[in-house]
């Protein structure tokens, strides 16, 4: 079994600015938007060095999806960024018809997603959105799990041609993946090898699933752990190879287990493989304030959560 | 103007094929569109810089967007005429398969759609963007944008508004279709827009009016003026009064062609108002 440690926590939005600025230096026709959350998204550097091709809209995000869609039209490679909440749910019909169905290649990138964004509550705390980003046709969903991979992503999505949502969150989590990574849309990660059960997490829950995977090594029980940062389009084929070594699936994820990545998960091994699951997720519900810590205990996105569901999950194994 | 002789004609052509192209369908908004006929007859022929070839980056030329996508038969209409694709593309208006959706789309590739309307109150941002790109290009060129006068009780628009004058958005020309009808009936009725010409001033804009929106001289002038107070660090705003349904007498002075075909008879009877002049598709 391979060991994971951490020297540093870092929050994901910072590699996502930083991976802004490395893009500002590197490709001309990137551009950068905000909805009077610049600090928030750590864009400050980007904005520093590239004043010209920052695009501050103010409180008004729909303004700003359009913007972004109309400066695709000229070459430009727009970055937008706020609240994950603000920058699906608010603007969603913006997202669908001025940049998803105009097919745009606009990079919607949003912070402060899910439960960890902690203290707020449940005003900011979307955990719909990759359920909503995900129905839409041609758009691609990344939720990466540390700032190392946040990073990278931020750098693969501008070679992307296409709408993308970019899903990163608020705390500071373990930095555990490499430095300087490259990042593949659509191809999972294997970060553990086991036959007895598969767990496949994404976002901050990937660290959670990587520590649950401890747990239960220690009870003899080994765990297939994939890091699932591309949502859409799903690495079908790892789930299914998996799926079939394993014979049981957890999926975790810092969003409702109605329209998450579990669904999709269940999607692909209903159709090809059909394996006893369960999806870790909030239980249709709102969140609530609280420290992010507190609140992925209270809502079962912990690893205790996920060392408890395995065990359950292996007793239904044919 | 150039040659006013065929500009008449092409706007009684346009008008057959809008009238046309809604009736074998039985579907679509012939009465927003009839009252654009005019504006965008000169728009495309006499006012914009335009390549022959479509190309959706719109580099070094003048690029239109129109935000009312309802009116898509006007627009298809001025577009297959003015040679972005075949004229008897028209007569797939609406059917399966076709690349003239009922609301235009970018995502069938039909040449000069850049952006996706429908939904209202969506273009005036997307316009926005475009002359955004167009600044950091260097591109002189100008962005114009058609908008409906009851989509602005969509609170987008006032974003957008508050954005182009804080920025200082001069490469713009967006204008108003300022018809004062709207499905329900009339704008003053379903909600009143109150003074559109105070807003957008009290809003930072530089504004024109073309009072006479149906006639092409007033819209040449007007359009030529608003061209004219471009590049001062303000956007404009044409507010262009127009009939809804003009050219058809029955169908003008009532909201009850915003969205509705004509049958049969009702065909003919506006067609013959509207005598062949270029040639239908």
């Amino acid at each position: 079994m391979k060991k994971y440690s951490y020297t540093e926590k870092k929050d994901t939005r910072s590699g996502f600015g930083s991976g802004l600025t490395y893009l500002g230096r590197t490709n001309p026709n990137v551009v950068a938007l905000c909805a009077d959350l610049v600090g928030s998204l750590k864009m400050n550097d980007f904005i520093n060095e590239n004043p010209d091709r920052f695009f501050q809209v103010g409180i008004a995000e729909a303004n700003m999806m359009g913007i972004a869609a109309g400066l695709t039209i000229g070459g430009k490679i727009p970055f937008t960024g706020t609240f994950a909440n603000f920058s699906t749910g608010r603007v969603y019909d913006q997202i669908r018809q001025s940049i998803a169905y105009s097919n745009k290649n606009v990079k919607i990138c949003a912070s402060h997603a899910g439960l960890t964004l902690g203290e707020d509550g449940a005003t900011h705390q979307i955990l719909e959105d990759i359920g909503l980003m995900k129905m839409l046709p041609g758009m691609v969903v990344i939720n990466p799990c540390d700032y190392n991979q946040t990073r990278a992503a931020t750098i693969a999505i501008s070679k992307h041609i296409g709408p993308v949502y970019l899903r990163f969150g608020r705390p500071a989590v373990p930095v555990f993946t490499p430095e300087n990574q490259n990042f593949e849309i659509g191809k999972s990660i294997k970060l553990q090898d086991g036959d007895d059960i598969t767990i496949i997490a994404t976002g901050h829950l990937v660290w959670e699933a990587l520590e649950a995977c401890d747990m239960l090594s220690k009870q003899g029980i080994k765990a297939d752990v994939l890091n699932i940062h591309t949502i859409k389009p799903l690495d079908q084929n790892s789930i299914i190879h998996s799926a079939k070594k394993t014979n049981c699936v957890i999926t975790a994820e810092e969003h409702n287990y109605l329209g998450g990545l579990g669904e999709s998960v269940a999607r692909v091994l209903s159709e090809n493989y059909p394996t006893p699951m369960k999806i870790i997720g909030t239980n249709d519900t709102f969140g609530e304030s609280g420290k992010p810590s507190e609140l992925l205990k209270k809502y079962n996105l912990s690893s205790g959560a996920i060392f408890d569901a395995a065990k359950k999950l292996i007793k239904r194994k044919k | 103007m150039k040659n006013q002789k065929f500009l008449n004609e092409l706007v009684i052509q346009v008008r057959r094929d809008i009238l046309r192209m809604v009736h074998k369908v039985n579907s679509g908004h012939p009465g927003g569109s009839l009252g654009c006929t005019e504006f965008l007859v000169i728009l495309f022929n006499e006012i914009m810089k335009r390549k022959k070839d479509f190309n959706m980056d719109g580099i070094d030329e003048d690029i239109f967007f129109l935000s009312n996508g309802h009116i898509s038969p006007v627009f298809y209409s001025v577009l297959s005429r003015c040679g972005y694709f075949d004229i008897k593309e028209l007569e797939t208006f609406r059917l399966i398969n076709s690349r003239l959706q009922g609301h235009p789309t970018t995502h069938e590739g039909l040449p000069g759609v850049r952006i996706a309307s429908g939904s209202l109150g969506q273009g005036l941002s997307v316009a926005i963007g475009a002359c955004e790109a167009k600044k950091l290009n260097n591109d002189k060129n100008i962005v114009y944008s058609l908008h409906g006068d009851g989509e602005l009780q969509e609170g987008q628009n006032w974003e957008a508004i508050m954005y182009a004058a804080a920025k200082g958005i001069d490469n713009l020309i967006a204008t108003i279709d300022l018809n004062g009808k709207q499905i329900d009936g009339k704008t003053d009725d379903v909600l009143s827009l109150g003074n559109v010409k105070s807003k957008f001033i009290s809003f930072g804009w530089d504004l024109i009016e073309i009072n006479k929106g149906n006639d092409l001289t007033s819209i040449f002038n007007g359009l030529n003026k608003a061209k004219s107070m471009t590049g001062k660090k303000t956007p404009i705003c044409v507010l262009l009064k127009t009939e809804m349904g003009n050219g058809v007498d029955f169908m003008m002075n009532t909201h009850a062609w915003h969205g509705k075909a004509p049958n049969d008879e009702q065909l003919k009877l506006a067609l013959n108002q509207n005598p062949e002049t270029l040639g239908d598709y």
